[in-house]
């Protein structure tokens, strides 16, 4: 951890930790984001940690640009990682299927698997939440193995639907929310990730291990398993 | 308390307040009136606390009708409104009566208007804030984050106002130049030298596509030599230079985090006045140390909280 602080805005600071994305990061920034939570207290308008960093908004009334990096200099004097086991972990139930994941076939023909073995693969290893952002519990997290690794599409679509997984680089995520998207779909969740009311259900920190589960349970469990458009 | 029924709407326009904070960290962007400073003296004119949610109305194309009196104040941009057919400037406050309409058509002097009332629009707050983010499916007269729509209904919280009037001068519109202030951010160095200078010596052109999100400018490419970036929190403001070197100016609706490399961040009052910067206007940037725009920020709400009044 190299700790720099930068001027981002009127009221904003950059406070960067890193250079490059680690899984080993996401303790250091956890614990980062509660100390400079408890530091500012009511003069933090709002923390949102990356992966590599954590821009910080602070109440301009209170503060001068000076007195908010003395602030996070003293906070973040000596600080420990979080230990590993804070995040929740998450079972997610994906139903893995090429009707609703249209890149699910692509994938597995790159990689030179199975369908089958990319599903098993997609769901053999726990994922942290890096952080969450493009769209209201959006959560990226990552890295699924290299073989799975595959580019945005050169054309976002239009609308990807609600729940649907995808693959953008080393990088999977799922679309909490229907909206237009890049990334390589392979699969459809039917659960609720985010509602105003409940807030996000990942959290930065937070481990994902994804279960593959068969088209009936996708339904008794609430999915639309309404097709994606033959693409293009 | 005043009520209005929606009988035209193009869905642009929309119930704003101060935006939604605290939940940045969750994926929800902050949302609230693009031009603050009008959203303001409209609360102020009639006694409201400073960002109680008000109509935001882009360019025009709104029809209301009053189905139960009440009192109303018009600021920013001049959208040739009229009441019952005459016309109303904004800048003030009236009473819209049982059965009269309010239009707002085009755009005469800038881009955005804002109509308050008392006590605000009343909607249920979504995450503490009435905000609407249509993107995000969140805030606004329905909690969805739809604009207004034909058929919408909409109601004050107060019936009483202390009709105020502005002090001349009070609205803000562009003139053939406008000028943006610019707090510089620590990637500024990486860009060229060259590309350095034309960002602050020529003058930039507000593109077709600007809205809530971002405000994109066209003008010389801008060439960022640094390395590629990983996403990172994005202020408001910034402005951000993606590979074809044109700046987008990041507002109130843009996505919480993002990786292209950034020159720094406009400040609150620039960002107000570009709110009501149309397409084809001729913008600069001009740099401002932090410290200075702090200082005039604070100055400039304190003018706010207290105008027309005499300071002590």
């Amino acid at each position: 951890m190299n700790l720099r602080i930068e001027s981002a805005a009127i009221d904003s600071l950059m406070v960067r930790l890193f250079d490059e994305i680690d899984e080993a990061n996401m303790p250091w920034l956890m614990a980062a984001a509660e100390k400079l939570r408890e530091a500012f207290g009511a003069q933090l308008i709002d923390l949102v940690p990356s992966y590599t960093t954590l821009l910080l908004h602070y109440d301009l009334h209170a503060l001068s640009e000076a007195d908010a990096i003395a602030l996070i200099q003293r906070s973040l004097h000596n600080l420990q990682p979080l230990a590993n086991e804070t995040g929740t972990l998450h079972a997610i139930p994906v139903w893995y299927h090429q009707s609703v994941g249209t890149e699910l076939p692509a994938i597995a023909q790159r990689a030179g698997l199975s369908a089958e073995q990319v599903i098993e693969q997609h769901g053999s290893r726990d994922y942290p939440v890096f952080t969450l952002g493009f769209a209201p519990g959006f959560a990226y997290m990552g890295l699924v193995d290299e073989a799975l690794a595959s580019a945005r599409l050169a054309t976002p679509r239009q609308r990807v639907p609600k729940g649907s997984v995808g693959i953008a680089e080393r990088q999977t995520a799922i679309y909490p929310l229907t909206s237009p998207g890049g990334w390589n779909l392979i699969g459809r969740c039917p659960l609720t990730l985010f509602s105003a009311e409940r807030g996000s259900l990942l959290q930065p920190g937070d481990r994902v291990r994804f279960v593959s589960i068969d088209h009936a349970e996708f339904i008794r469990l609430g999915g639309d398993d309404t097709a994606m458009e033959a693409s293009a | 308390m005043i009520e209005l029924l929606v009988e035209h709407s193009l869905g642009f326009a929309q119930l704003q307040d101060g935006g939604r904070f605290g939940v940045r960290h969750l994926g929800i962007t902050q949302g609230g009136a693009l031009d603050w400073v009008a959203m303001q003296q409209a609360n102020w004119l009639l006694g409201n606390a400073a960002d109680a949610a008000v109509i935001e109305i882009p360019l025009g194309g709104l029809q209301l009708r009053a189905h139960a009196e009440g009192w109303l104040a018009l600021t920013g941009a001049d959208l040739d409104a009229k009441r019952d057919g005459q016309p109303m400037a904004p800048g003030q406050t009236f009473q819209l009566r049982h059965g009269q309409t309010l239009q707002f058509n085009s755009p005469k002097r800038g881009v955005r208007a804002y109509l308050a009332t008392p006590g605000g629009f009343a909607a249920e707050p979504v995450m503490g804030a009435v905000a609407t983010v249509m993107r995000e499916q969140l805030g606004g007269l329905h909690g969805n984050g739809r604009g207004l729509h034909n058929g919408d209904r909409l109601q004050g919280k107060a019936s009483e106002a202390e009709p105020r009037t502005l002090p001349a001068g009070a609205l803000w519109y562009p003139g053939v130049g406008v000028v943006l202030d610019l707090i510089p951010g620590a990637q500024i160095a990486a860009f060229a030298g060259a590309s350095l200078f034309a960002a602050f010596n020529q003058s930039w052109t507000l593109d077709q596509r600007a809205d809530r999100m971002g405000m994109r400018l066209t003008g010389p490419a801008l060439r960022y030599q640094g390395q590629a970036l990983i996403s990172e929190g994005i202020p408001l403001g910034a402005v951000q230079v993606p590979p074809d070197g044109q700046p987008i100016i990041l507002m109130n609706d843009r996505q919480t985090i993002g990786g292209y490399p950034r020159l720094g961040a406009v400040t609150p009052l620039s960002l107000a006045r570009l709110a009501q910067c149309a397409p084809g206007q001729k913008v600069r940037l001009r740099v401002v140390s932090q410290e200075a725009a702090r200082r005039e920020m604070l100055v400039a709400l304190k003018a706010l909280a207290t105008l027309g009044q005499p300071t002590p």
